[in-house]
């Protein structure tokens, strides 16, 4: 704690102060049809920053990330329905990462025995189970899904603003939590589940935490689906929702935060300039899924970070 | 009781288009370990190849087997042109850079069709007329008939293939022990195209069926079938060839009980509950053994 108000933490205080306030400030100025690309490219990289550390950093593939983005859209919806105010968007948030927790402890327990391509698909099953819950129900409005979705007293700029502080929070918790012994350990699991076994590491625990923050992005991604998009329904969290977001992980590099940043973006810009088509959208999404994979199987950043250029190459650095 | 009997009948007949489609994933995934994601894609484009014979080229029973003919071969032909493009050179890659490509190959072919063909659905034009028949209560529509017996016949060739001939014989032998395959003379690439060629035109022919029996296709109608199919081909033990033909037929008729029983809008997640039970509880399948013996 000594060194929490460090100067190089006061001046890192500052920088990220300051860089918020010139991208509100250039939010403000692009045409409104680049502001929904931002707001859209800031949702993507909040559910995808979660999605990374799954399989980024504890090397866990998991494609249930539709159904914990569904229960933080579901949980604001309710919410929203009698207070659309800031508070019960935080209060439809906090719900949202609760649930979202609860259920992935659930899924968590039985699943993490499995391995690789098995877990893949369970977490799959659980996902779609989610929606069919969700369809099921009476309070989530059932097949017809919730609208009026619309923020009292925040527009766009607001909107990406929280969205940018949230991006910048998750990635000093991801960062954080990746360089804490509990983050070493994580990654150890995915380096080599048995060798992180034998030196005493508890690899189901850690591979649980890593996911249950992971969802919890994912939940938080979710909170902001409705406001963005003033209206949801189950159909909107089917399977190619968690796709939208793996070919962001796979494109921006498994376990590269900047990587996830850059992606985001880049497929938020990409959407916009292929609105009117989404067919080719969707082959240009297979066609990144498969030529990544063939030539860089480590996504385009790798798990490399933009500031590892200023970083002197140090023996043992990761 | 009589419900009961129509039930279990409908849910073989579904059963049955879902064990050809398992047989394709299980071969696959026995020889290369690989979930191959695109192989619901298959059976789509062998609906579309039905659905275009049906109506371009040949109605009537001659015409039904000219569609399930040309449906086998153009998918063989596909299955082993995307081996050859997509997974041969991630042959040595991890299962999940595999599997996301296998995802992206899914994707393409979905969408490649929604750009050429529309994503609307298309009444398929009957090639005959399906003829009802009726013993005691228990009706019967021509179609269904004609699904199980050519699943039947196609499952008897499969076995016949796998069991009784050279390129069979190498087929097991490479799921057993690649190296071993290749020290021993065998050509292991193309052993692992024809056997992607086998499954493609299983999930061809079973495209066909399906044609039938729903008269509907449409581009994305292999996602959730491909899923379900994958998931009768774990419940039997995945790399198990009887264990899809199993897995296939209880899937098909866990499903049609759960909508006639209980509720057509759970059914779904009636199946994905069981695919998370097995993999949980018995994750080899319910006909795996420890004994390895897989193609």
């Amino acid at each position: 704690m000594k060194q929490s108000f460090s100067r190089k933490n006061i001046t890192a205080l500052l920088i990220l102060v300051v860089s918020v306030i010139l991208l509100s400030v250039m939010f403000g100025l692009i045409p409104p049809k680049w502001q929904k690309t931002f707001i859209t490219a800031c949702y993507y990289i909040i559910g995808a920053l979660g999605l990374n550390l799954i399989i980024g950093v504890s090397g866990q593939f998991s494609l249930g990330h539709a159904g914990f983005i569904a229960i933080g859209a579901y949980s604001v919806g309710i919410i929203f329905q009698s207070n659309a105010t800031i508070y019960g968007f935080a209060l439809g948030t906090a719900l949202g990462i609760v649930i979202t927790c609860a259920v992935a402890l659930i899924i968590a327990i039985p699943t993490f025995r499995l391995r690789g391509d098995y877990l893949a698909i369970a977490t799959l099953g659980f996902s779609e189970i989610i929606r069919i819950v969700i369809q099921n129900l009476d309070i989530t409005g059932g097949a017809s899904g919730l609208s009026y979705l619309s923020f009292e007293g925040i527009n766009d700029q607001g909107m990406f603003i929280m969205m940018v502080i949230t991006i910048m929070l998750a990635i000093l918790l991801i960062v954080n939590y990746v360089k804490s012994s509990h983050g070493r350990a994580t990654v150890s699991v995915r380096e080599d589940e048995i060798a992180a076994e034998a030196m005493g590491i508890n690899t189901t625990k850690y591979k649980t935490v890593a996911f249950l923050i992971g969802a919890s992005l994912a939940a938080v991604a979710g909170a902001y689906f409705g406001p963005m998009n003033f209206f949801i329904k189950p159909g909107d969290f089917g399977f190619t929702k968690s796709i939208d977001v793996l070919v962001i992980v796979v494109l921006g590099g498994m376990g590269s935060l900047s990587g996830t940043v850059v992606g985001g973006i880049f497929i938020a810009v990409m959407n916009t300039f292929l609105q009117d088509y989404s067919e080719i959208r969707m082959i240009l999404y297979a066609l990144i899924l498969v030529l990544v994979m063939i030539l860089r199987p480590r996504g385009l950043f790798g798990n490399k970070e933009i500031t590892d250029i200023w970083k002197k190459k140090t023996k043992g650095a990761e | 009781m009589v419900q009961f009997i129509q039930q279990l009948v409908n849910g073989l007949s579904i059963g049955s288009v879902f064990a050809l489609v398992a047989l394709g994933y299980t071969m696959v995934y026995g020889i290369i370990k690989l979930i191959n994601f695109a192989h619901g894609d298959i059976y789509m484009l062998g609906a579309f190849i039905g659905y275009f014979s049906f109506k371009y080229i040949a109605g009537g029973y001659g015409g039904f087997i000219l569609a399930l003919v040309l449906a086998m071969g153009g998918c063989a032909l596909i299955g082993m042109l995307i081996e050859k493009v997509a997974y041969k050179p991630l042959r040595n890659a991890s299962r999940i850079t595999a599997l996301i490509t296998a995802m992206g190959v899914s994707y393409f072919l979905e969408y490649v069709m929604v750009y050429f063909f529309g994503a609307e659905r298309r009444t398929l034009t009957a090639p005959f007329e399906n003829t009802v028949f009726h013993i005691g209560e228990i009706t019967f529509t021509l179609s269904t008939m004609i699904i199980v017996v050519t699943t039947i016949i196609l499952m008897l060739l499969l076995t016949y293939i796998v069991n009784c001939t050279k390129m069979g014989k190498a087929m097991r032998a490479v799921s057993t022990d690649p190296d071993a395959a290749r020290l021993m003379g065998i050509n292991v690439d193309h052993t692992i195209s024809f056997t992607f060629a086998l499954g493609s035109a299983l999930a061809g022919a079973a495209g066909v069926l399906i044609g039938l029996h729903y008269n509907i296709v449409e581009p994305l109608m292999g996602m959730i079938p491909g899923l379900k199919a994958f998931i009768a081909a774990v419940f039997g033990g995945i790399g198990i060839i009887p264990g899809a033909m199993f897995g296939g037929l209880s899937i098909g008729v866990i499903q049609t009980f759960a909508s006639g029983y209980i509720s057509s809008l759970w059914q779904d997640a009636i199946v994905y509950g069981l695919l998370i039970i097995i993999l949980v509880v018995k994750p080899a399948g319910l006909l795996g053994k420890n004994k390895k013996e897989k193609v």
